[in-house]
């Protein structure tokens, strides 16, 4: 009796209860949502927007079109086959006029000059001799007298390649390549090929730090996993002192230890293993120390949390079922490991790419990493472009490698099982 | 109490004067001697604390002695490590390998024994048979019920053909009716495999159906090892007699002892006759010990003589399925237990006066708790 009645209540109420649980649901997801609004807001304004922005000014590029409106427009049906019509000529002509009058030439020179060296020199030395606007049907002659470059295919290209709005000019340049005159995807001249060269410094500096952190990381998380509570505790303090002084401090202290002078080099001096001092900083060696004891802890740390899942009854089964501690150790422990040796070689990788103060302060010029460059353009050369190019870049490496960290953790856990 | 048996097969594992201890000042162990014998399942049985599991765990090479030797088959085996041992263990919470699937898991023992690939599959297979789990050897342990995982706990154990296997508890993570039912299969493997089981628990009824022997641990100390029914019937002390099954302690003192029995006076009246096991000479205090099921209730009116005849007043019946309790106020316990007879319940009231009686040898006098 019961029982038909609530089954009949059931069947009458199954669409409304489907509402009546999404209308409870939904003040729980409000609320949610309400707690995590102020970080959400906070982050969209610092670190998405920005992120955007500089992801924006990598492709961007509106100087010169800006700067030289009539010669963008007469260069808009240009084949950049054979040089331009006279029409061209004229606005070009009208174009640098206005520009001087304006003082905005030098905008459109630093952009010019980026694709095509000495281009500054070309425009800015016909915008001086240019008196008056040529007549009607000599603009070519005029400028070509003025600088013969207004004669060459490659200087047109190199306007209508700037002219944007947008541009794969800076993120080329990011990848060692650039466009030659007839518009086609080469490498870049050898004295300005040096970003690959670079990324691929900052990818060997980084894997050698992750490496590092790993070799001296894993006994230290497996004590920390393993001690009982009182001295394990203790021990989590002196990974964590670190964390507590500045990195600038941290840095600076290698350089005292490492110095030719140094706490280091005199004590080996003193003990006589050496008879001059060795070369510990400004170099590699420099670097990969002072990066590995700065990130040393965002390695030990997700190592740590993934041993202390480890049930000891894993390493007593295995051993009572035969297994020797070396054989135990690969087969069992390491691999229930995976994960946290997975977050933290990604942590400390991503970190080390984008490392800027310490290759800055201990390193040599051979050291300096991809940061190293997004800096000197964004505050020495003003090279905004170049600079958000080469982020755009690095952002993209990093989030390749988050991708490829994320399949192989979801592999992890299809495979790996839940704990009993 | 073993008259009667065959000779004793030869001893397996021998303990030998073993003492434990942790921190240098308590000892878990003190001083234990103890055969185990080939292809017996002994049960190691006693509270928690009581020092059971310290004396597995030596003997699967996890714990060294602090003092004295354990043989294996002749060998003392104190510095052998415990992958060198040859002995199989089921864990508390099973330890399957979360990493691996069941048929790894299974063939992981064989692995590190080099064993060749035709055989290890061969044997895994067989393994994956006995405990009718074939269909799961792709799956992993996360993905199995606590009595699946149990069963290939088992045959990981098994599957290298130990001389000994060591159980931990095996069955304490499930509910009764699989508990019930995993001590039966495991009893069953036991009899088909000829091994020699070495069982930790600390539920006394787990023990009395599984084991050939138990031995009851208190304090660091085996109190008694025995067959089930001669570790029931016969106790040598009161912890034994109170640990194996359900007893009724009566506080006294002995007055006579005449050959094996003697007249004890309950400190809370009456005198009854009971069976001398444990106590030290007329005058000294002592515990009597009578089983629920060997006590009768009378009428109050009925006046035959009997020895151990004793007035109880009842305080409430419990209803167990199967059968029921009475609950009696009997010389100062007030928690004197009668297994009554099916439809014995009705007639007694709260509040009633009766008389509890019974034989003088079901009553047996113990050192006094």
């Amino acid at each position: 009796m019961t029982a038909a009645s609530s089954t009949g209540a059931d069947a009458r109420t199954e669409v409304p209860l489907k509402r009546r649980l999404k209308r409870a649901e939904r003040a729980r997801q409000i609320r949610a949502l309400a707690l995590i609004l102020p970080l959400l807001l906070f982050l969209l304004f610092t670190f998405a927007g920005p992120i955007a922005g500089m992801l924006w000014r990598s492709v961007d590029d509106r100087e010169v079109r800006r700067v030289l409106p009539q010669t963008v427009a007469a260069l808009a049906n240009w084949d950049g086959k054979d040089l331009p019509d006279e029409k061209a000529y004229a606005a070009l002509a009208s174009d640098i006029l206005a520009a001087r009058a304006s003082g905005t030439i030098a905008i459109a020179a630093k952009r010019l000059n980026y694709a095509l060296n000495g281009f500054r020199t070309i425009l800015t030395s016909t915008a001086r001799n240019l008196k008056a606007e040529p007549e009607p049907g000599t603009a070519r002659e005029a400028l070509g007298k003025i600088n013969p470059a207004w004669r060459e295919r490659i200087t047109w290209t190199t306007i209508k390649d700037a002219s944007g709005p947008m541009t794969g000019f800076y993120l080329l340049s990011a990848l060692d390549l650039t466009r030659n005159v007839d518009g086609a995807i080469v490498a870049a001249p050898p004295d300005q090929a040096i970003y690959r060269n670079v990324f691929a410094r900052t990818f060997i500096i980084s894997l050698s730090v992750t490496a590092l952190c790993l070799i001296l990381g894993f006994p230290v998380a497996y004590l920390l996993a393993t001690l009982p509570a009182g001295r394990s505790n203790l021990l989590m303090i002196f990974v964590l002192l670190p964390f507590w002084t500045s990195l600038l401090v941290r840095t600076c202290a290698w350089i005292v230890l490492l110095q030719s002078k140094g706490v280091v080099n005199d004590s080996l001096l003193w003990l006589g293993i050496i008879d001059e001092p060795l070369r510990l900083i400004y170099n590699r060696f420099g670097v990969c120390v002072a990066m590995t004891h700065v990130l040393l802890p965002f390695m030990i740390l997700p190592l740590y949390s993934s041993m202390k899942a480890i049930s000891p009854a894993y390493m007593r089964a295995a051993a009572s079922l035969g297994a020797p501690p070396a054989t135990a150790f690969l087969r069992i422990y390491l691999p229930q490991t995976l994960p946290g040796i997975g977050a933290g070689s990604l942590l400390v990788f991503i970190l080390a790419l984008g490392y800027y103060i310490t290759p800055a302060l201990v390193g040599g010029a051979a050291d300096q990493m991809i940061s190293y460059f997004i800096a000197l353009y964004t505050t020495e050369t003003a090279n905004w472009g170049l600079a958000s190019a080469s982020g755009a870049v690095l952002l993209l490496a990093t989030v390749l490698l988050a991708l490829v960290y994320g399949k192989l953790v979801q592999g992890q856990q299809v495979t790996g099982g839940m704990k009993n | 109490m073993e008259a009667g048996m065959v000779t004793p097969a030869p001893a397996l594992v021998r303990f030998s004067g073993i003492q434990k201890t942790y921190d240098g000042e308590f000892l878990v162990v003190k001083n234990l001697d103890l055969d185990i014998r080939r292809g017996e399942f002994i049960t190691l049985l006693g509270p928690s604390g009581s020092g059971k599991t310290t004396t597995l765990m030596m003997l699967a090479g996890f714990e060294v002695p602090t003092h004295g030797e354990i043989y294996l088959a002749d060998r003392p085996i104190k510095n052998v490590p415990p992958h060198k041992r040859d002995i199989g263990m089921v864990f508390q919470n099973y330890a399957l390998f979360p990493h691996l699937t069941i048929a790894e898991n299974i063939a992981f023992p064989l692995s590190v024994r080099n064993t060749n690939k035709a055989e290890t599959q061969e044997r895994v297979k067989a393994a994956l048979r006995m405990i009718k789990m074939e269909t799961l050897a792709q799956r992993r342990p996360g993905q199995l019920s606590g009595g699946q995982q149990q069963r290939v706990a088992l045959a990981r154990a098994l599957v290298f053909n130990p001389q000994l296997v060591l159980m931990d508890e095996p069955l304490g993570a499930l509910d009764k009716r699989l508990r019930e039912q995993m001590q039966l299969e495991i009893k069953q493997l036991h009899e088909t495999m000829g091994i020699t089981v070495v069982y930790v628990t600390h539920d006394q009824s787990e023990a009395l159906t599984m084991s050939d022997r138990i031995a009851v641990f208190n304090d660091g100390i085996v109190q008694q090892i025995d067959r089930p029914d001669a570790l029931y019937e016969h106790p040598v002390n009161s912890f034994v007699a109170h640990f194996i099954g359900e007893n009724n302690v009566l506080a006294g003192t002995v007055e006579t002892i005449e050959k094996e029995y003697c007249r004890v006076a309950l400190a809370g009246g009456g005198v009854v006759t009971a069976r001398a096991i444990n106590v030290s000479g007329a005058g000294a205090s002592t515990s009597l010990s009578v089983r629920p099921e060997r006590i009768a209730i009378v009428s109050d009116r009925t006046s035959s003589e009997g020895p151990n005849r004793l007035p109880a007043k009842v305080q409430n019946t419990i209803y167990l399925g199967d059968h029921a309790l009475a609950v009696l106020d009997v010389a100062g316990n007030r928690e004197f237990m009668v297994k009554l007879q099916p439809g014995a319940r009705d007639n007694l009231r709260p509040g009633e006066s009766v008389v509890v009686t019974f034989r003088p040898e079901d009553c047996l006098a113990l050192d006094p708790v």
